[in-house]
């Protein structure tokens, strides 16, 4: 176990400083990158195998106790998350190697490299077992991402990258507040011994620092109204960039918000997430259905699902959990298929713009069925893994008679198929209006962009396929989660192997 | 906690939290590097007591300051000095761009504006 836990986070990281030093060797460079990646993705699926089976498990670094040193635990709840998180990068790093040539590929030098680097501070931010550590992989992460955002220089890319940087600079700082409240109240920041001695906290304090690491992870996961840095940002970087940044970063800061909240009873909060929640997914929905560009629409759904994760954690419920769970991880595939898919039209329209182009479905009948998979998903239409997702959410808020926010989820999912509509009718339908030319990129290079896409679908369509075994799974992950008790044994008696 | 260091955690964050709220981004900045040290201040206050330097063989372990806070400071302060450099390739890429470091309006407030008048 130690060695599969410290693989998914050591071996991107060395396989980045490696690609970075072969940058004259485009060959050798991509090698090294995927294989990086693979193993870490192998190493995360094998842990998914060895927990399922043999229960929660902790790697100490160093051997240091829980109070002192970083602990990673690999419990159900982050091994269910971790091996979907790096398929997603795995994908996307197959379909930048093939779309590199063309306008709209990433610089390459830096793509593989910094990709692998995200990858690293992915698999931290998922495993790690306290508040600091926490802290570096979402650094990691974000440092990757401010690069990657904003690294060809274009003028566009700059304006929204100063906006998303200072903002999330602005998140990481007040974390770093929050870390020092929370040692400042405890004396730990190790997770497992917070969630022990945070309910034993004056009501005020314990709020406190339950709203304090809400609007920190609320940032992150662009929630209403800390969202401002996303829909602007995140369509400027190339396609291959924003399909990563759509799939994971806001999911890492809705996965730490789930874990840190639930961990340590912040149940009271919840009526006031309820509402964020709501207000979230309509405000996503609507901003949707004002554009007029692929990556825009898409970049707003991306806010507004958030808000059936939170829902899911508002609830405070054992069936509320699940849903968040079982949303998170059909989520992240779907949000990054339906961009490598825009990346797939921009390839072959020359612009994502929705007026300017048209009637791609008789001339790339593939591209409409890549599309059309996720994006029904995305909507919450059976039998897709959406529908299984969006149903667990919306029966827990059911169960626990919370009809408003029922009534404003069921509404915003049909302004989430009518968006998608629009992108249908813009991209699929009519005539090719303005005669831009495809973009010229090989055939090699095309068949992996396809093949990478496919994968992908492929995947979304076996978690909608295993949706029985996934929904039992995300329900002993919450279950987990909510006792809180399995998560304190594990990391203050997890044996060391 | 002494006073001394509560006002200036206190001062700090004023006038950082001011700094970030303009335009321009080497404001921003300066705004961030204060607030940075904001941060760190309030870390090692979270530590308790000040004592001796937390060094094995020099002191007993029971006039130490506590060393866990030093060394999450330690790593903050090391990550929040590679921010402030990237930040400061920002303003300057900004710079070459438009001839200033300000931080431009998003695409949808330009939208909303033309939609009024």
């Amino acid at each position: 176990m130690n060695l599969l836990v410290t693989t998914t986070v050591i071996a991107p990281i060395l396989a980045a400083a490696a690609a970075l030093l072969l940058r004259a060797h485009p060959k050798s460079r991509d090698v090294v990158t995927i294989v990086g990646i693979g193993l870490a993705t192998l190493a995360s699926y094998a842990m998914l195998i060895d927990v399922n089976a043999n229960g929660s498990q902790t790697v100490r670094v160093g051997g240091w106790a829980p109070e002192l040193g970083i602990v990673l635990v690999a419990d159900l709840f982050a091994v269910l998350v971790l091996p979907i998180a790096l398929s997603i990068i795995l994908v996307v790093e197959i379909f930048a190697i093939g779309q590199r040539r063309t306008a709209w590929g990433a610089n390459p030098e830096l793509a593989g490299p910094l990709l692998g680097v995200l990858t690293g501070g992915v698999s931290l931010a998922i495993l790690t077992g306290d508040l600091f550590t926490l802290f570096v992989a979402f650094e990691l992460i974000l440092v990757s991402s401010y690069v990657l955002l904003t690294h060809q220089g274009q003028r566009d890319q700059i304006r929204s990258g100063m906006t998303y940087v200072v903002m999330n600079l602005l998140a990481s700082t007040l974390f770093l507040f929050g870390v020092a409240f929370v040692y400042a109240a405890t004396g730990t920041i190790n997770l497992a011994l917070l969630a022990e001695r945070i309910p034993e906290l004056d009501s005020g304090v314990r709020l406190g620092i339950g709203a304090w690491f809400f609007v920190v992870f609320g940032t992150k996961a662009a929630v209403f109204p800390l969202f401002s840095w996303l829909p602007d940002s995140y369509p400027t970087a190339p396609t291959t960039i924003t399909a990563v940044f759509a799939g994971l970063l806001t999911k890492i800061g809705i996965y730490s918000m789930i874990r840190f909240h639930t961990l340590t009873g912040m149940d009271e909060l919840g009526p006031i997430m309820l509402v964020i929640a709501g207000i979230t997914m309509v405000v996503g929905a609507l901003g949707a259905l004002a554009q007029s560009d692929i990556k825009r629409i898409l970049s707003f759904h991306v806010i507004s699902q958030i808000g059936y994760m939170l829902m899911g954690l508002g609830l405070f419920s054992a069936a509320g959990t699940t849903g968040a769970i079982l949303f998170l991880l059909h989520h992240m595939p779907v949000k990054t298929v339906l961009f490598l898919v825009g990346g797939l039209i921009e390839n072959h329209e020359g612009t994502s713009s929705l007026s300017r182009s048209g009637g791609l479905a008789a001339r790339k009948p593939v591209i409409a069925v890549l599309f059309a998979i996720p994006a029904l998903s995305l909507a919450g239409l059976p039998p897709f893994s959406g529908f299984v997702a969006k149903f667990a959410v919306i029966s827990a808020g059911i169960d626990e008679s919370a009809v408003a926010i029922v009534v404003v989820a069921l509404f915003a999912g049909i302004l989430t198929l009518l968006s998608m509509t629009k992108i249908w009718l813009g991209v699929f339908w009519g005539t090719d209006a303005d005669g831009l030319e495809a973009v010229p990129t090989a055939a090699n290079n095309r068949r992996l962009m396809f093949a990478a896409t496919g994968l992908a679908v492929a995947g979304t369509l076996t978690i909608s396929f295993f949706a029985g075994s996934v929904f039992d799974l995300s329900q002993r992950a919450a279950e987990e989660l909510r006792s809180s008790d399995a998560y304190i044994t594990t990391v203050t008696e997890g044996a060391q192997e | 906690m002494s006073i001394a260091l509560l006002f200036t955690i206190g001062g700090l964050t004023t006038v950082g939290l001011y700094l970030i709220t303009a335009r321009s981004m080497s404001r921003i900045l300066l705004g961030f590097a204060l607030l940075g040290h904001a941060a760190v201040l309030a870390l090692l206050a979270s530590g308790g007591p000040p004592g001796a330097a937390p060094i094995t063989n020099q002191s007993t372990p029971a006039e130490i300051a506590n060393p866990v806070p030093q060394a999450l400071a330690l790593t903050a302060i090391v990550i929040s000095f590679g921010l402030t450099l990237f930040l400061l390739a920002l303003a300057r890429r900004q710079q070459v761009l438009s001839g200033d470091d300000l931080v431009e309006d998003d695409l949808e407030d330009h939208r909303i504006a033309e939609g009024t008048t």
